[in-house]
């Protein structure tokens, strides 16, 4: 198994280690859902180590992505902006979400899933060649997602006074190299943070800085129950390459105002023509129990699945995504171990900013 | 290295049980267990009254991590399922072999005992 720069800091943590599409990650360092409370409420950080960087240079870079992505690098006009996008296949369907910044004219990074690493790769290669742009996997890079309503301070205060002040106005979805670190204002939590990427011999030295500040070390675990609060999916659970975005409620990552080729248009075009007959919707279950991924659930327009669920630290419900029939009423029933027990559809996200939102409780 | 308390009897599956002088027996499970589990989300536990044949599941236990079945240790009519887990699921977390115990049953022939592990077999089993 691959291990990040900062295994031995697990180690020393009391981490419990999984295996995570072959790295060797902390799932929990203790508790889970104390880590899940400790972003919530202050802030935590996780080994994102794992993630693959993706550097794409060139001068036809911001025609290649335009190209290569769903949603418009267009927006993308100052440097360090980021934009969250999906890759298709010609089908429309989902190849991986990343995270695309642009750093200039000639230099764009994009921060793909560890576990698709290897196709997307190959498949940005394959796309790549006739725009004659360079693209190189970036391994010399450790991440740290620094999240909680106290991230932004605590990251700050390791910094000199001159960056500490840039950095602390640094805005949402975007970017900003100070000397080594590239620190940006993004994450997987609904809270606010930043994810830090730097070189791989200083990992552990700004993971034990942190930890001096008060952040805690958190887990895959945490991670996982605060993307799905936040209402955010993960690739290969919640979408893949059998559905479309249109499909996944990522409907508004999808650039398609103006005549713009991209790799998958056509067909997502041709799923509107009717309207896709599934999309992807949060669900509440009324009573006791826990919701998890691949439960059957029951609607007045027909069955559907549940793609992610669990336990919500934050809510002290089982919550839940699930691919729906379209237009269904709201009250539904989830089949759990053979009882059919009654569910209730709502928009996601679930917890934004530490609480519950408007109607989800 | 998990706590495994030598008056105990222990399942494979991880269930613990203690004969109580009234003659009933209480069943938890393992502080290895919850351990492997992480933090416990819901818990759900058979209703006084109904009678369970030894090996046959009774319960069930979710954590953040996975739902699990819970087997009857011995065969008998459970008596009491404990009250404070609905509110505090945690509870087999912080002190599986105390107030973190799952339910009582009287057992209907106190014999099995004998089938099932002792403190330092059940050791063994985990060092494998």
């Amino acid at each position: 198994m691959r291990r990040t720069p900062l295994y031995k800091a697990h180690l020393a943590n009391g981490a419990r280690l999984v295996n995570f599409g072959g790295w060797e990650l902390p799932i929990h360092y203790g508790s889970q859902i104390d880590e899940h409370h400790q972003v919530r409420h202050a802030a935590g950080m996780f080994d994102v180590s794992h993630m693959t960087v993706v550097d794409i240079h060139g001068p036809r870079s911001r025609e290649f992505l335009a190209y290569l992505l769903a949603n418009d690098v267009a927006k993308l006009q100052r440097p360090g902006k980021a934009l969250y996008s999906c890759m298709l296949t010609e089908q429309g369907t989902v190849i991986d979400d990343l995270i695309a910044y642009f750093l200039d004219e000639e230099w764009f990074r994009l921060v793909v899933n560890a576990t698709t690493r290897d196709k997307d790769l190959a498949w940005m290669e394959r796309q790549g060649a006739e725009f004659g742009v360079s693209i190189r996997e970036n391994s010399g890079l450790a991440m740290i997602a620094v999240q909680g309503p106290q991230a932004r301070d605590r990251v700050a205060s390791l910094l000199l006074a001159s960056d500490a002040t840039a950095v602390a106005e640094l805005k949402p979805f975007t970017a900003q190299h100070f000397g080594e670190l590239f620190i940006a204002r993004t994450g997987y939590t609904g809270e606010d943070g930043f994810e830090v990427s730097l070189p791989a011999g200083q990992a552990e030295d700004f993971w034990q800085n942190l930890l001096a500040t008060g952040v805690k070390p958190c887990g895959l675990g945490a991670r996982d129950t605060l993307r799905l609060e936040a209402g955010m999916n993960l690739y290969g659970q919640d979408m893949d390459e059998d559905v479309t975005p249109l499909e996944s409620g990522l409907g508004w990552t999808v650039a398609m105002k103006d005549d713009r080729d991209f790799i998958g248009r056509e067909a997502l075009e041709s799923q509107q023509v009717n309207g896709p007959g599934r999309h992807l919707i949060g669900l509440v279950l009324e009573g006791r129990g826990i919701l998890r991924s691949h439960q059957r659930v029951l609607t007045d327009r027909g069955e559907g699945e549940t793609t992610s669920g669990g336990f919500a630290p934050t809510l002290q419900k089982a919550i839940a995504l699930a691919r729906l029939p379209v237009g269904a009423e709201a009250a539904c029933q989830v089949e759990i171990r053979g009882k059919l027990l009654p569910a209730r559809m709502v928009k996601v996200p679930f917890v934004r900013n530490g609480a519950a939102c408007e109607g989800i409780l | 290295m998990s706590e495994i308390p030598s008056d105990l009897r222990y399942r494979e599956s991880h269930e613990w049980v203690r004969i109580e002088d009234d003659g009933t027996a209480v069943v938890g499970i393992s502080d290895h267990a919850q351990g492997e589990l992480g933090d416990m989300v819901f818990v759900e536990l058979p209703e006084s009254g109904t009678s369970y044949e030894q090996d046959e599941a009774c319960a069930v236990v979710e954590s953040v991590k996975a739902a699990s079945d819970i087997y009857a240790p011995l065969s008998g009519e459970i008596v009491e399922a404990n009250p404070m887990l609905e509110e505090s699921p945690e509870l087999v977390n912080s002190d599986p072999y105390g107030e973190g115990w799952l339910f009582r049953l009287i057992p209907s022939d106190v014999s099995q005992i004998e089938s099932l592990l002792d403190a330092e077999a059940y050791a063994e089993l985990q060092e494998d």
